[in-house]
């Protein structure tokens, strides 16, 4: 969960990024400039297969992991009383990631699909940013779209950590550094998602 | 003071197991839990009814054997304390308070309240000792031990293998224990030697018995009677992955 959550994260990291050009305000020239590269790179369409993979390798193991821990206690408790420490979102990790794989196939749908598709059948790339300004004046994609970070918001913040703690990484040295970064992590990168599609639709970005 | 208990009787390990409404008046506030769990068993055995099979040794909080989930918690409502040293002063009269077995796969149901923990004596069995052949123990100053790490094993050292850390996990993951176990050892120079072998046999034995798998909430290091500390756990990650690099 650990490694393959990690280099999901990483992959969050560059997406967050070349996403961030729209910002840039040119008509989403900066944007398309990168989002070019990154669809017709021979090396990126083989990392986005090691995405693909690593996507998958995170639910079997999440699902696997899912099943073992249900079975570990066959007869539940009547009465339990959850002590403050533990998290709710801790707790929660795999409804967080229903949630995110529910949203991912819904923005799959809406982006990458069509644009693969398009490649292969014409040989075109469709321009993602005229798509992202018709979605993301629809209030309910907007509220999708919040929606989807929000879970990944929780998502991140238990994870980050949490794949630090399963690597053997976290000592009392680093804890602390382990903490805000993945606090921060947590709460920025969804933050700079999300206010994607609002820009969109309060058109803050053109 | 008067309460009310709801108690999982079960007759065997292959038994459908129930709650038991009990109710017990006159209860001293001053009386332990298991003293009030040991006159209503007199108050049972009376009526000729078959008294509850409950766990208990030390009563002083250093065996690990009272292993009770009370009123929702793993050795009930105080921190960093046994059953045994639980008063009845910490309810109010009139409560209601849940009594049940830690409950795991790996933890079955011998009687009642009494569950089958060995499954933490075959961990410990693969490797939670210093192999010694012979001899007598050297003088100490013969091996230097940093201080810090002196400290961190004998906080690791002070688990009692009571399994709270199993019952209060909601995975039911031993990995607090094994953990303590392997990091005793682990920051010690004597335990060196056998440091990969070991931290692969206990993780692998661990599995065997069907605990589950940490998944980093941290009830268990909430509710562990001796505090140990999830930082073992993560030592005990590093010892494993290091041990499965290596070993031949």
């Amino acid at each position: 969960m650990g490694l393959t959550g990690l280099f999901l994260i990483f992959f969050l990291v560059v997406h967050a990024s070349i996403n961030g050009c729209i910002w840039f305000n040119d008509g989403g020239k900066t944007f398309l400039y990168y989002a070019h590269f990154m669809g017709t790179n021979f090396l990126v369409h083989i990392a986005e297969f090691g995405l693909f993979a690593g996507l998958i390798l995170h639910i079997v193991d999440g699902l696997l992991l899912w099943k073992q821990n249900r079975d570990a206690r066959p007869v539940k408790y009547s009465y339990s009383v959850v002590p403050e420490k533990s998290k709710w979102y801790s707790r929660s990790m795999g409804i967080l990631g229903t949630l995110i794989l529910f949203f991912l196939i819904v923005h799959l749908r809406n982006f990458w699909g069509p644009n693969r598709l398009n490649q292969i059948t014409t040989g075109e790339e469709l321009n993602l940013f005229d798509r992202m300004q018709e979605d993301f004046n629809n209030l309910w994609m907007v509220l999708l779209y919040v929606g989807g970070c929000f879970s990944l918001f929780w998502h991140l913040l238990h994870g980050f950590k949490s794949a630090f703690q399963s690597l053997g990484l976290n000592n009392v040295k680093y804890n602390q550094a382990i903490e805000i970064a993945g606090t921060a992590f947590a709460i920025i990168v969804p933050l700079v998602f999300a206010l994607m599609p609002i820009s969109f639709y309060f058109h803050l970005v053109h | 003071m008067k309460f009310n208990l709801k108690v999982w009787r079960q007759k065997n390990a292959k038994a459908q197991g129930k709650l038991v409404d009990y109710t017990i008046d006159n209860i001293n506030a001053d009386m332990s839990f298991l003293e009030m769990v040991d006159v209503l068993n007199d108050n049972l055995t009376r009526k000729g009814e078959d008294p509850i099979a409950f766990d208990h040794d030390c009563r002083e909080g250093i065996c690990g054997m009272c292993s009770m989930y009370i009123s929702g918690r793993a050795h009930g409502p105080h921190h960093a304390a046994t059953t045994c040293q639980l008063y009845m002063r910490s309810f109010k009269d009139g409560d209601t308070i849940y009594v049940e077995p830690f409950r795991a796969g790996a933890f079955p149901i011998i009687k009642d309240l009494v569950t089958d923990r060995s499954a933490f004596d075959r961990i410990i069995a693969k490797g939670g000792f210093v192999s010694v052949n012979t001899g007598q123990a050297q003088d100490a100053n013969n091996l230097p031990v940093d201080k810090a790490d002196a400290e961190k094993a004998m906080d690791a050292a002070a688990c009692i293998g009571c399994g709270a850390c199993v019952a209060a996990c909601p995975n039911s993951a031993a990995m607090l224990f094994v953990s303590a176990k392997i990091s005793q050892l682990a920051l010690l120079p004597q335990g060196g030697p056998e440091r990969n072998n070991r931290a692969i046999n206990m993780v692998n034995q661990m599995d065997e018995e069907g605990f589950g798998n940490c998944t980093n909430i941290g009830a268990c290091e909430a509710e562990c009677p001796k505090e140990i500390k999830l930082t073992n756990i993560a030592r005990m990650n590093r010892e494993y992955l290091v041990a499965s690099l290596i070993n031949e």
